[in-house]
């Protein structure tokens, strides 16, 4: 069997405002097989976004391990991670965050700008990624021109263009209606099965999870 | 590329902010370059003056005048080539005290010499010479009034009583831009001869000496000599540099001056903040726009590039328009003062400087928010979310 996609060792995180230390997880263990799809679910505030950002390497974890697609990110600098995320990590927000002033095809073409791929080149990957959303015929729409799903889309076209191993998603339809939500779920099985990708969705809706292969409890910090 | 297509997307993005700051930048930029113009054009009009010209005058003030039998005294000093002499007039033409110009009577003839940056065709200096109530006009002058050669020109003095009327022989240009097209100078002569018939103890009475020496590296000991020949005298002289002498005459406006060149400096201070508060603004409401580009691999030089290229973007526009607003300006204000000044034009060290202003201008205002913005981590940035 190979290396698992993430491998999180007694992980705790605390967060530190003025002198009062705010511990948010404790001692995590948690094991993520590649090819999985997994639903981090739990009530508001017990760190799931958390747990999210530092299997992510947005920020490191206060005590143990956490190493994903072989890598350990405690490890790396800044400049190290950043390269590393741009090359392993597809990200997915609640609210989308797509840069207002940029096409959908120009936020699709984003994370591609810190590769060295041709223009050319990058055009084809941004196409090719905006077909898989169904997005194809709105790439010159701004983010203002299109519904909250649309952007959401266009959110996940991103995430996918530069072929991560991993995709983190926070909530993703949070902020949408049923129907919307219902396709962007599609989708992320899609994604699962098709293209065969990890992905970590954090999430709310016992719908959405009933999409995931696993799922995962946190409460107050801990790992049920 | 998409840097720069990214830095002009975000310039529009508030289009009415955005215009108002280059406008207030461009205006700040106006403000600047003409009190610089008009700050150098006081000096241009002082370094036109002659190293090889003294002005001898009262050594208590120029307002009291010398008597005219020094001037053989301080003709026979060796290293001296040519003496003349001048008198204030302060006269009105038509009446009207709007029509301010500056008008001397001066003598011998041989002044002319004196001021070889006073172009007068030949012809028109011989008519002049030849005839006593002749006098001489710069050329803006004579555009200003609209004169011609053979008018009779009517003046009025505060100083001297009585109607003055010159017949106009000949009309001289400046050498250079830097010479003084406004003045008007006639027979000293005549205007003796017409204040003795008002007063006898008038006559006379010289305002002061204008002194050309053979070498200007003798100004000094000259200075020095013809002071001390009139060491004992009841009226003892004081001889300096034109230069010097011009810049005792506007030494009152010293105060004036300095303050403001510290002006011309507060108001890029102001656009300073100005630009820096559009810049802070900008920044903030962008944190989580920042947040993603650096979850996506974006490091702190792209965000450094960003905020910089717009911030340096928006300051050399108003830079520009600026320069363009400030041509107008000048442009006008060289009509306005034109009785004032010889010639007002914006050096092109004034636009180099003020381009340069902006520049500086736009790097420092980018200076907060790109800190800001690359301190703030990734998590804060994200969490930030409207
Ligand atoms: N940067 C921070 N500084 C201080 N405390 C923080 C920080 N980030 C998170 N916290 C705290 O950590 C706890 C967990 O936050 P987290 O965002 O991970 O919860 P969550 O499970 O994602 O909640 P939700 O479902 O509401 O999104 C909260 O109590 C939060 O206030
Ligand atoms: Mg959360």
């Amino acid at each position: 069997m190979s290396e698992p996609m993430v491998k999180i060792n007694a992980v705790s995180k605390v967060y530190h405002r003025d002198s009062i230390q705010i511990p948010v997880l404790q001692n995590i263990n948690l094991t993520i097989e590649e090819g999985d799809f997994l639903a981090l679910m739990g009530p508001s505030g017990s760190g799931k976004t958390t747990l999210l950002n530092l299997i992510a390497g947005l920020d490191r974890p206060s005590a143990g391990d956490v190493i994903v697609a072989g890598e350990n990110i405690s490890s790396l600098s800044e400049g190290g991670l950043a390269e590393w995320r741009s090359r392993h990590v597809g990200f997915i927000f609640q609210f989308y965050n797509l840069i207002p002033v940029l096409t959908a095809y120009e936020n699709v073409e984003l994370p591609l700008l810190l590769t060295k791929l041709s223009k050319k080149e990058r055009h084809e990957h941004v196409e090719l990624a905006l077909k898989v959303v169904g997005l194809e015929d709105r790439m010159k729409h701004f983010p203002r021109q299109l519904s909250g799903g649309q952007e959401q889309r266009v959110a996940i076209a991103r995430a996918l263009v530069t072929d991560p191993s991993i995709i983190l998603a926070d909530e993703p339809t949070g902020d949408l209606d049923k129907i919307s939500a219902e396709e962007i779920l599609v989708l992320l099985s899609r994604l699962n099965s098709e293209f065969k990708k990890t992905i970590i969705m954090v999430t709310h809706d016992p719908r959405a999870a009933e999409r995931a292969h696993t799922r995962r409890y946190l409460d107050k910090g801990e790992l049920a | 590329m998409w840097v720069l297509r990214l830095i002009l997307r975000n310039t529009a993005r508030h289009k009415l902010r955005t215009l108002l700051t280059i406008l207030g930048l461009a205006l700040a930029i106006v403000a600047f370059q003409v009190i610089q113009t008009t700050l150098q054009t006081w000096n241009a009009q002082l370094e036109a003056s002659s190293p090889r010209r003294l002005i001898t005058r009262h050594a208590v003030s120029y307002t009291f005048s010398l008597p005219l039998a020094y001037y053989d005294k301080i003709s026979r000093l060796p290293g001296i080539s040519k003496v003349g002499y001048a008198n204030w007039f302060g006269g009105i033409y038509n009446n009207d005290p709007k029509n301010f110009f500056a008008q001397f009577p001066m003598g011998p003839e041989h002044i002319l010499d004196i001021y070889p940056e006073l172009i007068i065709p030949q012809e028109q200096k011989e008519q002049y010479l030849a005839d006593k109530s002749a006098c001489i006009a710069g050329q803006k002058l004579v555009d200003r009034f609209g004169w011609k050669i053979g008018d009779v020109i009517r003046l009025t003095s505060q100083i001297y009583p009585g109607q003055w009327d010159f017949v106009l022989k000949a009309i001289y240009k400046g050498r250079d831009p830097a010479v003084d097209e406004n003045g008007m100078y006639f027979h000293w002569d005549y205007f003796d001869d017409k204040v003795r018939q008002i007063s006898e103890g008038w006559a006379g009475n010289v305002g002061w000496y204008i002194v050309e020496i053979n070498d200007p590296k003798d100004a000094a000991m000259v200075s020095a000599e013809i002071d001390a020949l009139f060491k004992n005298s009841p009226q003892q002289t004081l001889t300096e540099t034109e230069k010097a002498f011009s810049a005792g005459f506007i030494a009152g406006f010293d105060t004036i001056i300095a303050g403001m060149k510290i002006i011309s400096f507060l108001i890029i201070g102001v656009i300073l903040l100005v630009l820096a508060n559009n810049m802070i603004m900008g920044a903030r409401e962008r944190v989580n726009e920042f947040a993603l580009l650096k979850t996506l691999g974006f490091r702190p030089f792209h965000i450094f590039g960003l905020l910089f290229g717009e911030s340096f973007a928006i300051a050399i526009i108003g830079g520009i328009v600026g320069v363009i607003l400030s041509y107008f300006a000048i442009s006008f204000m060289a009509i306005a003062l034109a009785a004032f000044f010889s010639s007002i034009f914006i050096a092109a060290k004034t636009i180099i400087y003020s381009i340069l202003l902006a520049m500086l201008v736009g790097l420092l205002a980018s200076l907060l928010p790109i800190y800001r913005t690359i301190k703030t981590s990734i998590v804060d940035g994200l969490r930030n979310i409207g």
